[in-house]
């Protein structure tokens, strides 16, 4: 059985179905009372996560989101599917707006370094601000090397190889462990949150 | 094959279309005449490419005016007419049988009105459902049905099937939702029942007689309808039971516990399952169960409908109705779970030849039949399902075959009615007769009934021009 701890960031964003609205004073977008769900691409890496530990590759999954009170829903859908633990890094809702790649990039920096992990999982990007950052930022904080747009992720021992979406197509690399990998979105599908991990999770 | 060579139907001594009839219409709607026989072909089969009719003029009118002005024509000449909407039918009532003239409402497309303070839509009745519920939903309604065929299905066509739906457990039938109706009738008249109100107690309720009449008794032209407002949260959940007998004591435990927030109860079994995972490429959300439930509930507080979701998965969790499940509160999750309720249609058709039966049913029995069906066709029929608005005791049984075979046919039916027929229940609860189920009404409704019903339609359509072979059986029989 594996020693590796996989550490997977998850972002509480606007649901992608919904229609997003202006703010009449333009100060940015309406918020309040609309749908929000994990990112997408953070889906992506928990289920990659997931399925590394059913292989029996990885030890454990502990998910992380930094914001405020509301990302515990976020962490229970990674609970529900199939993450051992949830770490939410409690920012008030006032200085949450100001929380970018930079400043998340830091606190997984630390939260890697203490929980001791060899794999930070993470999506490629959020859909609310596109930035495609925090991955990389991340992976330089860490001095680790970096496999972002993964579409393809295999463990062999202590090195990864991923397979790359780049613009002239895919791209192979084998990183040695402890390393950064962003999801893209044919990475996997993700798994619905069945009801008795759900229920568990209440 | 043309309708009237698989079936025993005698042309009616309807006139024919002449030069002189294309051109009269010509004259009365221009440039939207069409003999062309690719668009013929569309408008001359229906979805489940069950019947093909042989008509060679299609009508395009855009207002009720012209509507109007064709059925005086028609009436006077003698002309069989084929009200069209959106052909999305299951019963063979939207497309010719023989050479009837096809009057199409895919033009009368306008939004006439909406009143956001009391949520009434009067729209014209070639409105496509899904482009209404986009109209509404932009101003926080919703429409009071919902199908799987919304994208195609013309409100006008609804309206004259009473259509029933998904959202039929909550917001009831078209027969209470439907405020007025403009109709114009067989010799041209223009009826306008219009009105936008709630209550109107003058004098006998005709809008009534057209709900539900298939086309028979006049050609609906507008529809003013009244829309909900569109709930704030909604969940979506999506469980799978051992049995039926679960299925059904989760109806019950869902009624209540969910009580006023239930907006839907639907159930399939593990055959369609395996349909739509083989033809459409859709996967399982959770184990492999006998039966699978699909629960919507809709509110305006999302805290609140959550908690009470919680309460009720614990119990039917813990209690053993319910194996496994997933739920859903966005959008795109939602999407993809009634997807897998509503594409079972469409993974029928791409099963082979489709028997389809709409039947209403005491609960306790809604799937003994399923059983006994697949037990008496055994291995002639390709696959046996049940699946539908369990809630509103609606099964849609449907049996597929590599190719039409009569001998299946004949195995199938009048056994499948005569069950029903001594339960009590509906040979069709909401797919209408049609030409298909016409001559088997009599399992469901006393001999006097018909005959008031061909008395009616014998005053409002004397010479029969509307939509004749269909709905009701001829007279004579």
């Amino acid at each position: 059985m594996a020693e590796l701890r996989a550490l997977v960031g998850v972002k509480r964003v606007i649901d992608y179905a919904v229609k997003i609205r202006v703010k009449p004073d333009k100060t940015g977008v309406v918020t309040d009372g609309v749908k929000h769900s994990m990112n997408p691409f953070c889906e992506i890496a928990v289920e990659e996560a997931v399925r590394l530990k059913e292989k029996k590759l990885v030890k454990e999954v502990i998910a992380v989101s930094c914001g405020p009170k509301q990302c515990q829903e976020t962490l229970r859908t990674a609970l529900a599917m199939g993450a051992d633990r949830g770490i939410h890094v409690e920012v008030p809702e006032s200085e949450a707006e100001r929380l970018g790649p930079l400043q998340v990039s830091r606190v997984l920096t630390a939260l890697a370094q203490k929980e001791k992990a060899g794999l930070v999982l993470l999506g490629k990007q959020a859909i609310d601000d596109d930035c495609n950052q925090t991955g990389q930022m991340t992976a330089a904080m860490l001095d680790w090397p970096q496999g972002t747009f993964a579409s393809k992720l295999t463990l062999e021992g202590d090195k990864v190889t991923v397979e790359r979406e780049i613009d002239g197509g895919l791209e192979t690399i084998r990183l040695k462990l402890p390393a950064v990998v962003t999801a893209d979105l044919r990475l996997n599908e993700p798994r619905y949150a069945t009801l008795p991990n759900i229920m568990g999770t209440n | 094959m043309l309708t009237c060579d698989r079936y025993p139907v005698r042309r009616l001594p309807f006139a024919e279309v002449s030069e002189e009839d294309l051109a009269f219409f010509e004259r009365i709607i221009p440039g939207r005449v069409s003999t062309d026989p690719c668009e013929l072909k569309l408008g001359n089969v229906d979805w489940l490419k069950m019947v093909r009719g042989c008509s060679k003029v299609l009508l395009r009118p855009k207002t009720t005016e012209e509507v109007s002005q064709i059925l005086r024509y028609c009436n006077k000449r003698n002309l069989a007419v084929n009200p069209q909407g959106g052909n999305t039918g299951m019963v063979g009532g939207s497309v010719p049988v023989f050479d009837e003239i096809i009057l199409s409402t895919a033009l009368m497309n306008q939004v006439i009105s909406f009143d956001t303070m009391a949520g009434i839509l009067v729209c014209q009745a070639g409105c496509i459902l899904e482009q209404l519920n986009q109209y509404v939903e932009e101003r926080d309604f919703i429409m009071p049905l919902d199908l799987g065929a919304k994208g195609s299905c013309h409100i006008g066509g609804n309206v004259a099937t009473n259509a029933g739906g998904l959202r039929f457990l909550r917001y009831g039938s078209l027969h209470g939702t439907v405020l007025g109706l403009e109709v114009v009738l067989a010799d041209g008249l223009v009826l306008d029942c219009l009105t936008s109100l709630r209550k109107d107690n003058t004098g006998y309720d005709l809008k009534q007689l057209f709900i539900g009449s298939e086309g028979t008794l006049g050609v609906i032209t507008a529809v003013s309808i009244l829309c909900p407002r569109k709930p704030k949260a909604v969940n979506l959940a999506f469980l799978g039971c051992p049995g039926f007998a679960e299925v059904l004591k989760t109806f019950s435990t869902c009624k209540g516990m969910l009580g006023e927030i239930l907006s839907a109860y639907e159930f399939m079994d593990n055959k369609c399952m395996q349909l739509v995972e083989n033809h459409l490429r859709l996967s399982n959300p959770v184990k492999e169960n006998p039966f699978y439930v699909l629960i919507e509930t809709s509110g305006s507080n999302a805290g609140h409908d959550e908690e009470k979701l919680t309460n009720f998965l614990e119990q039917v969790m813990s209690s053993g109705l319910v194996t496994d499940g997933t739920v859903a509160t966005d959008n795109t999750k939602i999407k993809m779970l009634w997807a897998l309720r509503e594409r079972i249609t469409e993974a029928l058709s791409r099963d082979g030849y489709v028997y389809k039966y709409d039947i209403s049913l005491p609960m306790e029995k809604l799937y003994d039949i399923v059983l006994d069906i697949r037990s008496r066709l055994g291995q002639s029929a390709k696959s046996v399902v049940g699946y539908g608005h369990l809630g509103d005791g609606n099964l849609h049984l449907n049996v597929t075959a590599n190719s039409y075979s009569s001998s299946l046919l004949k195995a199938i039916e009048p056994y499948v009615y005569e069950w029903t027929a001594r339960h009590h229940g509906s040979i069709s609860a909401e797919h209408g007769l049609g030409f298909k189920k016409k001559d088997f009404i009599g399992y469901s409704k006393t001999q006097e009934a018909i005959l008031l019903m061909q008395q009616i339609k014998g005053t409002l359509d004397p010479k029969g021009i509307l939509n004749p072979y269909k709905t009701l059986p001829s007279s004579s029989s």
